[in-house]
């Protein structure tokens, strides 16, 4: 497939060095040093010049693109990019954009823009933060078939009752789950019913949405349903995620340092407790019993900041912190100095666009750890080594290890054991690491 | 040191006002030669508004800035009163001897407060009696409202002049031009009258009305919408069949409601008036006082039927808190509960953007979520809680100016009371503090009947001369909601 991302920020680029082992990747960029070091670091064509101009789209040979990626920082410029895309071309344009405002016309219209598919990384990132804090003690969520099924990680905390389980006991514990992989120190291993689950590790789930929650519930004994949440800044995501909160019913409170934006804030947000201070102020935080709350959500500017904030708020007593990175590398880092979540924005929106790049059956993809897995959901045609067989027997034949997380029929939750027969029409929720992925996923 | 304010332009288009207000003075002297009264009342006071109007008009016109609205709209108001005066000093007739009892009667009208001096409703002709009302539907939905709507060489500004004449909003811009809106809410207004209108003769007709003619379905329909109160007979609406009491209770009610939500509303889309915050809270107040009068009528067992103890509690209320001003009965003769609610209902007043006078719902109900935010600022200093009206966030500036419009109000209408005790005592008229109290709010607010001898069926002709000066005044500058009549005695109005 050949693909044209147009502006190589940190998304743009993070979706190149995704896409750069199995496609043809042209990257257009108006700085000449970013150019000149992504054409050394990856193995992309890469070009200088306005992805908004035609000379320079067709000097990409926009003619010939399958998939046409506008992610840069201007909402502006990547509507017109792909606008601008579609007179030479007739690849699949997809559009990046931080605006609800936009989203909401394209998904109103249909397709305005010449944007074939929208994306907004705010919005991404506060639905994954809006997921975590439906699942208690949950590091990451991710939904697939339409929201019957949940793909979770969790670390395993000290006490829990699984630890010192084998996988096969666990499975049994929990009808309709399964234990797709686990994280050691020492690396990703995909489990068989033997490997024993010891505290520390992190592991990998995937199951209908109830049973997911029955696990993450018993995993977490002390939590209760989250909700009383605090957010502490005042960014798009920290909006959004209040925005997304407010529609379950929640009423949080958001913490934004400048009084100006704070008074835009809580125009914008009716059921949110809007306070103006900074969120590092020990007193503020323990007059107005921040230490209570449930969940706090760092999403200041920077990650430094965020860093700060959570800890300080897991200092005064919240239960579980969330925090926004910004950079991808200080995600594990967050997680071991005690954030019990640390959420890239941008992989959430390297996943959404990376699912174009997948053939048709598969309808939906999920990056775990560092693209060292992914987790695909696909539907089975005839030609699929799985139809028709028993799982056992149909794994045994395929090139790499893999795990059926979750089967749905016709809407309908079925558990993924040894003997169940997959059937043509099902849809599968498979975890593959990611250097069998392409291996794998052409005999599914 | 020049002066800033371009007088010309606002003495210009009140020139255009004038010669308009010449237009419904001419139908009157058709009227008097209808009903054989004398044309002179008519017949001068059209040529004075003629020719006043083609003089003021020749001065040289700009576009009105905000200064030269605010003289505009007081001048308007100011001159029309005057020009309105003229009729009665002409007759001469009972208590219009007396000039100063002409010009409250005719500020009274213009401002749709319906306070009246008359003492005696035989003394006066048909045509005078029926002039009280054009007055009153020409000031209801506001001059300028009317002008902006009818005279095309007022439609540029005429943003700017519904504006300064209504402080309580912004103009709510129905069509793309202001002309086009003015008219639009022009047309619900004189349909409403039509309608009413029509509703009280069918009602005539079918045998349920028999003390009502054509006269009185016209001279009540114009003053009932637009929520005024004049009325030609001594016992106002008292004097009809309970079926008309019925029948006008919507329509003041009505009167009182935004335009431009019963504009949707026509349109077809109730969803706003439902949705309005500010139309549950009118409607809750109307609702919550008369359940209060009515228990304390049963209780005083005053009417005997419910039919008529409801009919009389939800008329009485729903007059006050509208600011029209008519009765069904001497309500002054109540219990003290029944009459001290109808004297809180007068500070209420009905929505912004009717034709309502008072305070306003919406003051009220934006000071009432401002305090409450403020007890909750109060324990969570740092918390930000903008104030909402139906969901929009209101503007600190304007919580500011609806804090400082209803402390001015209480304190005018204060400062009038004790005016009032004091010139009644030094002229020897016996007024008890309440019936001064009710004086007072009743003309300042622009309701019209109070207690006392100036109750629904009195007069305010007894009130001494000083008083009723006064009165005429606090009716005007209450009833272009304070700012455009203070601003101009401000020294920052006239210099750069």
């Amino acid at each position: 497939m050949r693909v044209i991302i147009v502006g190589a920020g940190q998304v743009g680029s993070s979706i190149a060095e995704s896409l750069d082992d199995d496609h043809e990747v042209v990257v257009i960029d108006t700085d000449d040093s970013r150019v000149e070091s992504l054409t050394y670091s990856l193995d992309v064509l890469a070009i200088e010049g306005d992805g908004t101009s035609l000379a320079t789209l067709r000097e990409a040979d926009v003619g010939a693109a399958d998939l046409f990626i506008a992610s840069t920082d201007d909402d502006e410029t990547n509507i017109v990019t792909c606008a601008t895309a579609k007179t030479a071309s007739d690849a699949f344009t997809i559009a990046r954009v931080r605006s609800t405002n936009y989203l909401q016309t394209w998904e109103e219209s249909g397709g305005a823009f010449g944007v074939d598919f929208m994306v907004s990384t705010n919005l991404l990132a506060a639905e994954t933060i809006t997921r975590i804090i439906g699942l208690p003690a949950a590091q990451n969520v991710d939904v697939f078939a339409e929201g019957s099924v949940l793909l979770a990680e969790f670390c395993i905390p000290t006490n829990s009752p699984i630890a010192g389980q084998t996988v096969a006991e666990a499975d049994d514990q929990f009808n309709e789950l399964t234990v797709a992989a686990v994280l050691h120190e020492d690396g990703l291993i995909v489990p068989d019913g033997e490997t024993k689950l010891a505290t520390g590790d992190e592991i990998v789930v995937i199951g209908s949405a109830e049973s997911t929650r029955a696990f993450a519930a018993d995993l977490a004994t002390d939590r209760d349903e989250n909700r009383d949440v605090v957010i502490i800044g005042g960014s798009e995501i920290a909006v959004q995620t209040a925005e997304l909160l407010e529609d379950r019913g929640l009423q949080p409170r958001l913490i934004e340092n400048d009084p100006d934006r704070a008074r835009e804030l809580a125009e914008r947000l009716p059921q949110t407790t809007v306070m103006s201070s900074d969120a590092t102020d020990r007193e503020f935080l323990t007059r107005e019993h921040v230490g209570d709350a449930d969940v706090a959500i760092a999403a200041l500017g920077s990650d430094e900041k965020n860093l700060l904030a959570s800890l300080l708020a897991d200092r005064v007593g919240v239960d579980r912190t969330i925090a926004v990175v910004e950079s991808g590398e200080y995600t594990d880092l967050f997680e071991a100095v005690g954030v019990d979540a640390a959420i890239n924005p941008r992989d959430a929106t390297a996943e959404e666009i990376i699912r174009f790049t997948l053939d048709g059956r598969m309808e939906n993809v999920a990056i775990i750890d560092h693209d060292r897995a992914e987790v695909l959901e696909i539907q089975i045609d005839d030609d699929s080594a799985l139809a028709g067989r028993p799982i056992t027997d149909a794994t045994d034949d395929l090139p790499a290890r893999v795990t059926i997380g979750a089967i749905t029929r016709d809407g309908e939750f079925i558990t993924p054991r040894g003997d169940t027969v997959v059937e043509v029409g099902d849809h599968v929720v498979v975890f593959v690491e990611t250097e069998a992925v392409d291996a794998v996923a052409s005999r599914l | 040191m020049a002066v800033r304010v371009d007088v010309r332009t606002s003495a210009s288009l009140l020139g255009t006002v004038l010669q308009a207000l010449a237009v419904p003075l001419a139908a009157l002297v058709g009227v008097a030669a209808l009903y054989g009264d004398s044309l002179l009342p008519f017949v001068v006071p059209t040529l004075l508004s003629l020719a006043v109007g083609t003089g003021l008009q020749r001065f040289e016109r700009s576009a009105p800035g905000p200064r030269e609205a605010f003289l505009l709209v007081a001048l308007a108001w100011l001159a029309v009163a005057l020009v309105g005066t003229v009729p009665f000093v002409l007759t001469g007739a009972g208590v219009f001897a007396s000039p100063v009892n002409a010009l409250f009667e005719s500020m009274s009208g213009i401002t749709t407060t319906g306070a009246t001096v008359i003492t005696d409703f035989g003394l006066h002709s048909r045509s005078i009696l029926l002039w009280r009302s054009v007055l009153q539907w020409l000031g209801g939905l506001g001059i300028l409202v009317l002008a902006v709507g009818l005279l095309s060489e007022l439609s540029v500004s005429g943003a700017q002049l519904m504006e300064t004449e209504t402080q309580t909003q912004d103009v709510t811009k129905l069509a793309p031009k202001i002309a086009e809106t003015a008219r639009l809410l022009g047309g619900i207004y004189t349909g409403l009258t039509g309608l009413m209108v029509v509703v009280l003769l069918v009602l005539a007709f079918g045998g349920l009305a028999p003390a009502l003619s054509l006269y009185d379905a016209v001279a009540h329909a114009l003053t009932a919408v637009s929520t005024a109160g004049f009325s030609p007979e001594a016992a106002s609406i008292g004097a009809f069949s309970p079926a008309v009491q019925w029948a006008t209770i919507p329509f003041m009610f009505v009167g009182a409601t935004n335009f431009v939500l019963l504009y949707y509303l026509l349109q077809g889309d109730p969803s706003r008036l439902r949705a309005s915050e500010e139309f549950r809270f009118y409607l809750a107040i109307v609702l919550g006082a008369t359940a209060l009068v009515a228990i304390s009528l049963f209780v005083n067992d005053r009417f005997g039927t419910v039919e008529t103890t409801l009919r009389h509690a939800l008329f009485q209320v729903v007059s006050i808190v509208t600011t029209t001003g008519y009765a069904t009965v001497d309500f002054d003769l109540w219990s003290p509960l029944s009459r001290h609610v109808l004297f809180v209902g007068m500070f209420v007043g009905g929505m912004a953007g009717s034709t309502t006078c008072s305070i306003k719902t919406v003051r009220w109900l934006v000071v009432l979520k401002a305090f409450r935010r403020d007890l909750f600022t109060a324990i969570h200093p740092e918390a930000i809680r903008p104030v909402r009206l139906t969901g929009s966030p209101v503007e600190e500036s304007t919580i500011r100016d609806i804090y400082t419009y209803t402390l001015v109000s209480v304190v005018i209408f204060s400062l009038l009371t004790v005016f009032i005790v004091v010139d009644t005592t030094w002229s020897a008229v016996a007024l008890s503090e309440f019936e001064a109290m009710g004086a007072a709010a009743s003309t300042f607010l622009n309701i019209g009947p109070a207690f006392g001898f100036a109750g629904p069926y009195g007069s305010y002709a007894g009130f001494p001369v000083a008083t009723k000066l006064v009165m005429t005044v606090l009716m005007w500058i209450g009833r272009i909601e304070i700012v455009p009549v203070l601003v101009l005695f401000t020294r920052a109005f006239w210099r750069s």
